[in-house]
């Protein structure tokens, strides 16, 4: 049987966050009154004219420069001609043969280029689905229309959905870092289209591909993606061929069915618009552009596990979120070298975010989460004490010391109370007492324990961990490659 | 009883207005009741009443205007002389519009056109033809048909054409009056429904050449809204007639012999011996791509306007015609029916020079082309000041007489599409009659070059001494 393998380029459209629209002086609101952010410039009135819009470009430019890509000197507006009721003008100003950026490159996957133009109008149909399929009539809310968007296409250097949906996810975040836009796939500020075809293993040239429109959701771009190429996949294996044509993936039912649309094999008509100069860039542009640049999630995930050795994931989820990442860096300048990175970045990543998932970097003052911390690594507070207050915090803000001291959450002090519970353990765990007061501590350090104790702190497990601890004549050592919280 | 104001030309008015001799609002009133003479079907619209503000302080002094159909008025019909925008309302209005307005000259009327500014006798226009006050059974040119015809009869003081490929100069040359296709980019276009972006410019069409120029200079200047709009680097103010002692004509063959009626050669030669008795000197020079201007011409324009009149598609204002089956019969059955015979031809011209696997044989190669046009004019301009040729091959042709033929009528912008497609400035003077009937001597310049033009065209003006009095309703 013949193996197949997928082959797969994304085209992404990420909306500019710019004050105005790409061509004139409206703001582009998501969730407005339907028509009032309109002129006559994007309503496409009879005599209005384009102006290229400066913040469009030099986002434009920060994009191209985060995805490794060239700056074009000179690159062209051209026409898109096509008719359809969002379509103002009648065309799409929209870059062609010469795009403002080319040639880049995000974590393996190359771009092929990203190029500026403006948005379509939003159609409302009145069918039950919102689709077009079975409505009544459309409306047209010209709000969205003429907002700058930047198109990113890929080469085709994917080759499963999963992949497809974690590197989308990494542009995301790299957008989201660039601060242009707000990269929201249910909002429309991102969307992603693919181009999917199926090969047997081993063959170099293309096969006939399919483009998967408008998925508006991570989960459904992973979900149309696996569909499609599991059609494709069936249709080779049972000797049929695969046409070229665009498709609709319904994440209700799974299915794909094939769209009847301004896409079917049509002449644009292109031509450079002549209502417009070509885009020159010069050095002093891109230094600006290059100058406004964060460092990118990638870099920073990458500096995280370096400096402080954290996995993959705890690097990335902070390096990732760039609100989580700012957050537990601002922890650690308060709380001076001698806490703890882990410590701070695992309240970040785990107990703040998995409270408040929106926004989780601003919900929390740094000072206010590095005195709680404070508590915590001083060992004044048990862990479950420190998750209380911290919902204390968050829910009605406050001083992490006020609340531990007016609710009384104060640690039992070190002396015989603690003694007690640990002779408790040990009685309780003579086997394991045993082998790691021998000096097997490796026995602390496996998976098993490990996530038993963030399951439970307060187990057994932990305070045995901790009286081996007390006891381990290395401790020095092992108390630099781990930490935890005292119960 | 006050004076006939309307007989003072518009830059004696300005005077009179701005040294207190004449009041704004009293001119206004009776250049109103002028246009309210019209028989010509000039007008497509005038003002119902004087306005309360007249800016006389401004440089214009208050001296109305007649503004073609296609700039947009706000809330004043601006129909491109269209079926498909007929009663159109704008809510905003053309940047030169205002800035006229601001500047002393109120609308007084719109004046009517060709369709979308296609054609050289405004028989294209959904509103009726327009007739030429010389000969009623004669056209008056076109596009701006309408506002060359209200000059020359006295029905608006001076007006604003637009002229993409010589519907300014054409029409003013068959009228007798004075017309100026600017620079390309020295006038805002935003506000002007356009026809070929690249190509239309707006301009005044005016009784004498200081009218002209005084007009003119009120319009230039780089506006934000249009990013092909540009400061003039030598700007127009009071222009002097110069003193054509050593002043170079050319005179291009090729636009100066085959195809130009006897009359309308005959005109052009006497004008050039003027120049001469005032010591100009005039010699022929060279064109060579001229000749195929025309050609150009007629792939360029379709193309730009078949994709700039997409927007006319019955969605969101004028016309629209819904037979009930969707949007695609929707668009079908509005366009089809609003916009006339011309239009459609072009727009369909336009469409198959711009599609996949033509566009460089007709479109990319007609820009080729335009760029040889564009260097002969400056290979030209090193040997000469000015190039002159006739401004319309022919005279007022008579009514119907060309409308069965396109290719004939596309003839009349033989001599005037050159200099569209170069973006250079040239300017129409009434040369006198043939068989009683204006003919035009077109005088041409390089880039900005406006006050040189303006100032040969009025010591030229002078000598030739027209008197366009029996157009005069």
């Amino acid at each position: 049987m013949t193996e197949f393998e997928a082959v797969i380029g994304l085209e992404i459209h990420v909306q500019l966050a710019t004050q105005t629209k790409m061509f004139c002086g409206c703001k582009p609101v998501f969730g407005e009154d339907p028509n009032t952010r309109t002129c006559p410039t994007c309503l496409g009135l009879p005599g209005a004219l384009p102006v290229i819009n400066e913040a469009a470009v030099d986002f434009g430019m920060r994009l191209g420069l985060a995805l490794g890509c060239s700056l074009a000197e000179r690159s062209i507006f051209h026409r898109k001609n096509y008719f359809y009721a969002d379509s103002p003008k009648g065309y799409q100003i929209s870059q062609y043969d010469e795009p403002l950026c080319s040639e880049g490159e995000l974590a393996g996957v190359r771009i092929n280029r990203v190029h500026l133009e403006d948005d379509a109008a939003k159609l409302v149909h009145t069918s039950e689905t919102g689709r077009i399929h079975g409505a009544e009539s459309s409306v047209v809310d010209f709000n969205r229309a003429g907002t700058p968007l930047a198109e990113i296409v890929t080469e085709p250097d994917l080759r499963s959905a999963a992949q497809a949906r974690e590197w989308l996810q990494l542009l995301r975040t790299t957008v989201k870092a660039l601060n242009i836009s707000d990269v929201n796939m249910e909002e429309g500020s991102l969307r992603c289209d693919a181009n999917i075809s199926v090969r047997p293993v081993g063959q170099k040239e293309l096969a006939t591909k399919t483009e998967l429109k408008n998925m508006n959701s991570f989960r459904f771009v992973e979900k149309g993606i696996e569909a499609e190429i599991e059609r494709q996949r069936i249709l080779l294996e049972s000797g049929g061929t695969v046409v070229q044509e665009t498709l609709h993936f319904d994440p209700r039912t799974g299915s794909l069915t094939a769209l009847r649309s301004k896409e079917e094999a049509h002449d644009y008509r292109y031509f450079p618009d002549p209502d417009l100069l070509p885009v020159s860039v010069d050095s002093e542009m891109v230094e600006r552009a290059r100058a406004a640049l964060p460092e990118l999630p990638a870099a920073r995930a990458v500096r995280y596990a370096e400096t402080y050795g954290f996995e993959q994931e705890l690097s990335e989820r902070l390096g990732f979120e760039a609100d989580l990442g700012d957050l537990f860096e601002a922890v650690l300048e308060i709380r001076g070298k001698a806490s703890d990175p882990r410590l701070a970045a695992t309240w970040v990543s785990g107990e703040v975010f998995s409270r408040v998932e929106q926004d989780a970097g601003s919900a929390i003052e740094a000072s206010t989460l590095a005195e709680l911390l404070e508590l915590l690594e001083g060992e004044r507070i048990t862990t479950a004490a420190a998750r209380q207050v911290l919902d204390r915090v968050l829910a009605e803000g406050g001083s992490p010391a006020d609340i531990v001291a007016s609710e009384g959450l104060e640690k039992v002090g070190g002396g015989d109370a603690l003694a007690a519970a640990v002779e408790i353990a040990i009685a309780a765990h003579p086997e394991a007492a045993a082998k790691v007061t021998a000096g097997e501590h490796k026995a602390l350090g496996s998976r098993r324990w490990w996530r038993g104790a963030q399951r439970n702190p307060c187990s057994p497990w932990r305070r045995v961990g901790f009286i081996t601890w007390l006891n381990n004549p290395q401790r020095q050592r092992f108390h630099s490659q781990r930490r935890w919280s005292l119960c | 009883m006050s004076s006939d104001l309307t007989t003072l030309s518009a830059s004696a008015a300005s005077a009179k207005v701005k040294s207190g001799e004449v009041d704004a609002h009293e001119l206004f009133e009776q250049w109103r009741e002028r246009s309210r003479l019209d028989d010509l079907n000039a007008l497509s619209w005038s003002a119902d009443s004087v306005p309360a503000e007249i800016h006389t302080g401004g440089p214009l002094g208050g001296v109305p205007l007649g503004v073609k159909d296609l700039f947009c008025t706000e809330g004043v019909p601006s129909q491109s002389g269209s079926k498909i925008l007929e009663g159109y309302l704008p809510p905003y209005s053309a940047t030169v519009v205002d800035a006229l307005a601001a500047a002393g000259a109120p609308l007084l009327a719109k004046t009517h056109q060709d369709e979308f500014a296609m054609g050289s006798s405004n028989e294209n226009c959904a509103f009726g033809a327009v007739i030429n006050p010389w000969d009623r059974g004669r056209v008056p040119g076109g596009s701006s048909g309408g506002s060359a015809a209200a000059v020359a009869a006295g029905l608006v003081p001076w007006a604003l054409g637009t002229d993409t490929g010589g519907s300014i100069r054409q029409p003013a040359a068959l009228c007798g009056v004075v017309g100026l296709k600017p620079t390309y980019g020295s006038v805002s276009r935003y506000g002007m429904i356009a026809f070929a972006s690249s190509l239309d410019q707006a301009g005044p069409i005016t009784n004498s050449v200081a009218d002209a120029a005084l007009l003119y200079s009120q319009m230039t200047g780089r506006d934000v809204h249009d990013s092909t709009s540009v400061d003039h680097p030598d700007p127009v103010s009071e222009v002097p007639a110069a003193d054509l002692t050593g002043v170079r004509i050319g005179v291009p063959t090729e636009l100066s012999g085959e195809g130009i009626e006897s009359g309308v050669l005959d005109a052009f030669n006497a004008s050039l011996e003027l120049a001469k008795s005032l010591g100009a000197t005039v010699e022929p020079c060279h064109l060579p791509h001229a000749p195929h201007a025309l050609s150009a011409y007629y792939l360029i324009a379709p193309a730009e306007c078949s994709s700039n009149l997409a927007r006319f598609d019955g969605v969101r204002y004028g016309l629209r015609v819904d037979p009930g089956e969707g949007l695609d019969a929707m668009y079908g059955a509005t366009r089809s029916q609003g916009f006339g015979p011309e239009v459609r031809r072009r727009i369909m011209l336009g469409t198959y020079a711009l599609s996949s696997g033509y566009y460089d044989a007709y479109y990319g190669r007609a820009q080729r082309v335009r760029t040889l046009i564009s260097q002969d004019f400056d290979t030209a301009f090193e040997s000469f000041d000015v190039i002159a040729t006739p401004t319309s091959p022919c005279v007022a042709f008579e009514l119907g007489s060309k409308t069965d033929d396109p290719l004939s009528m596309y003839l009349s912008d033989f001599c005037t599409v050159p200099m569209s497609l170069a973006g250079i400035p040239a300017i129409s003077i009434p040369n006198g009659l043939s068989e009683g009937l204006p003919v035009g001597l077109q005088l041409v310049g390089p880039a900005f070059s406006e006050n040189r033009i303006l100032g040969i065209a009025a010591s030229l003006e002078a000598a030739i001494g027209f008197d366009g009095s029996a157009a005069r309703l």
